[in-house]
């Protein structure tokens, strides 16, 4: 391709979309719809796991040991709890030491500080890798001999996971659904075009334009709906996501939720959007012209 | 050089409007296609420019074999021809000008090319002045020269004309096939379709006639015979 032929492709694609200026408008506007409902429900799942990786790390299994276990047997079963699946890590912690940090939250209250020990027991915090078998590794460290019981926020960890698996199965529903879309109406934008430039079409194929000469503008006008989808959607997302963060900030229950900074997240999301927004464009001019085309 | 050999041509609906048909056509020659409306002549033209296929027989186009020709020579073997028709086809949102440079960069040419070839055309068919003017503000004979540069513009080997003159009156018809002829004078092969007998009469050129689908006359002066009306 002639380098006067780009110029004058990317000319010819432009004019296409402002000659159907209701059509393109829609066609850009489901594009960022389309980029915008997958933007928000990815954030919100991105969010949600990185929660999830806070309170993994945060969420300690709490295993306490049977009271007649001395303190040697007591520390004999660390291996035992470290074979467990799913366990990371299980550190000992006695009852003087628990004793100790209990009252280390309370320095100013003193009826805390002549506690005898021997009321707390020995136990070990346990650090497990998934949190979504938290149940079964829990009833598995139950399950061993010499641990009385088990401490776990298995509810709460719960609830974030389903949080994320909604999230994820709704975004990759929707994303679906409005990809299908955005791509049927660009392809009859483009397809009203083609109609429009019918005449012009068969004089091309008359003198001999190839079938790639004569394809290229619609290629472009659906690349350059697809990208200024991408782009409005971009900036839409970032001011949401602004928006969003700053109502968490100010929510005295929310506050405790920590949000990722856009800051952190716009390389990955410009990339996906203009990777889907010229995807969508593309394709729908493609399936636009793949008919005519054929002699 | 062009070439019929044996040539059958069907529409999907049946209608047989080619029933064998040989004819060769040499580089430079000027010929007129006569006959009957509904005689095939149209037909014979779609089948030169490969808009429809031929069913049985040969084809062979300015070194294309048209018959069994790839999905990428036919733009090739376009470019050896000129196509002109009855109804002029320009477009009309374009002038003069960007009708011709419209076709050339549809082929390739660099807008250098297109600046130097356009007026060179242009002129050639007496329209130099005409540059900048839409084809709804022309004469009927002057959009159809338009449609002679167009044709012209790619500097093709073979100008294929259908009925060219159908839309023009007696005056203009005579200026438009002497342009035509000129055109065949520096070089270039020129096939047209008509049924003006007076003006095949005043030519003397090579006429072929067709009937229901066959060559029925194949020699050099006027009409032979028939009804000329179609
Ligand atoms: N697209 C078509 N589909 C079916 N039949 C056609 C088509 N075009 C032409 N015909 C038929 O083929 C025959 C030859 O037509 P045509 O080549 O157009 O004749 P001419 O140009 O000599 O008037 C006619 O009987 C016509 O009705
Ligand atoms: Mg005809």
């Amino acid at each position: 391709m002639a380098k006067h032929d780009i110029g004058y492709f990317a000319h010819e694609g432009l004019s296409n979309m402002f000659s159907h200026g209701f059509m393109s408008f829609a066609a850009v506007g489901i594009t960022v719809a389309c980029l915008l409902i997958m933007g928000t429900f990815t954030l919100v799942a991105v969010n949600a796991n990185e929660l999830l990786r806070d309170l993994e790390q945060e969420n300690e299994i709490l295993a306490y040991v049977d009271d007649s276990y001395t303190e040697t047997e007591a520390k004999a079963l660390q291996t035992t709890l470290e074979a467990v699946p799913n366990v990371a890590s299980a550190v000992y912690i006695s009852k003087e030491q628990a004793m100790e940090d209990f009252v280390a939250q309370y320095p100013d209250e003193d009826m805390f500080q002549d506690l005898d020990p021997e009321i707390l027991r020995d136990r070990y915090a346990i650090k497990i890798t998934d949190l979504e078998q938290i149940r079964q590794t829990k009833e598995t460290v139950e399950g061993i001999p010499g641990i009385a019981r088990v401490n776990a926020y298995e509810e709460i960890a719960g609830g974030f996971i389903t949080v994320r698996n909604v999230a994820t199965v709704i975004c990759v529903a929707l994303i679906v659904i409005l990809f299908v879309v955005s791509v049927f109406i660009i392809s009859n934008t483009i397809k009203l075009t083609t109609f429009d430039r019918r005449d012009e079409i068969a004089i091309m194929r008359m003198v001999g334009a190839t079938n790639g000469f004569i394809r290229w503008p619609f290629v472009y006008e659906g690349f350059m709906m697809g990208l200024l989808g991408a782009v409005i959607a971009f900036f839409s997302q970032w001011g949401l996501y602004a928006a969003v963060t700053r109502g968490v900030d100010n929510n005295d229950t929310l506050q405790l939720i920590h949000v990722i900074p856009f800051q952190e997240l716009w390389v990955p999301v410009a990339a996906v959007f203009a990777a889907a927004g010229i995807l969508i464009g593309v394709g729908g001019s493609l399936s636009a012209i793949r008919k005519f085309l054929q002699v | 050089m062009i070439r019929l050999k044996d040539v059958e041509m069907e529409y999907d609906n049946g209608t047989r409007a080619i029933k064998g048909i040989s004819l060769t056509i040499e580089d430079g020659e000027f010929v007129f296609l006569v006959g009957p409306s509904g005689s095939g002549k149209s037909t014979i033209i779609k089948l030169l420019t490969g808009e429809v296929e031929p069913c049985r027989g040969r084809i062979m186009i300015n070194g294309f074999s048209v018959s069994n020709i790839s999905e990428k020579q036919i733009p090739l073997m376009r470019r050896t021809l000129g196509i002109i028709f009855q109804d002029f086809r320009l477009i009309e949102k374009k002038t003069v000008y960007d009708n011709l440079a419209f076709v050339m960069r549809a082929v390739g040419a660099s807008p250098k090319e297109i600046k130097n070839r356009i007026p060179y055309v242009l002129q050639l068919v007496g329209l130099e002045k005409k540059a900048g003017s839409y084809p709804t503000e022309l004469s009927g004979g002057e959009q159809q020269r338009v449609a002679i540069a167009r044709a012209l513009v790619n500097n093709p080997n073979t100008i294929i004309a259908d009925e060219p003159t159908g839309n023009l009156d007696p005056e203009r018809s005579l200026e438009l096939m002497s342009l035509l002829v000129k055109i065949n004078q520096l070089g270039t092969t020129v096939v047209v379709v008509t049924h003006e007998k007076d003006l095949v009469d005043r030519f003397g050129k090579r006429v072929v006639t067709i009937d229901s689908g066959h060559v029925v006359n194949d020699s050099v002066g006027g009409y032979v015979g028939g009804s000329i009306h179609g």
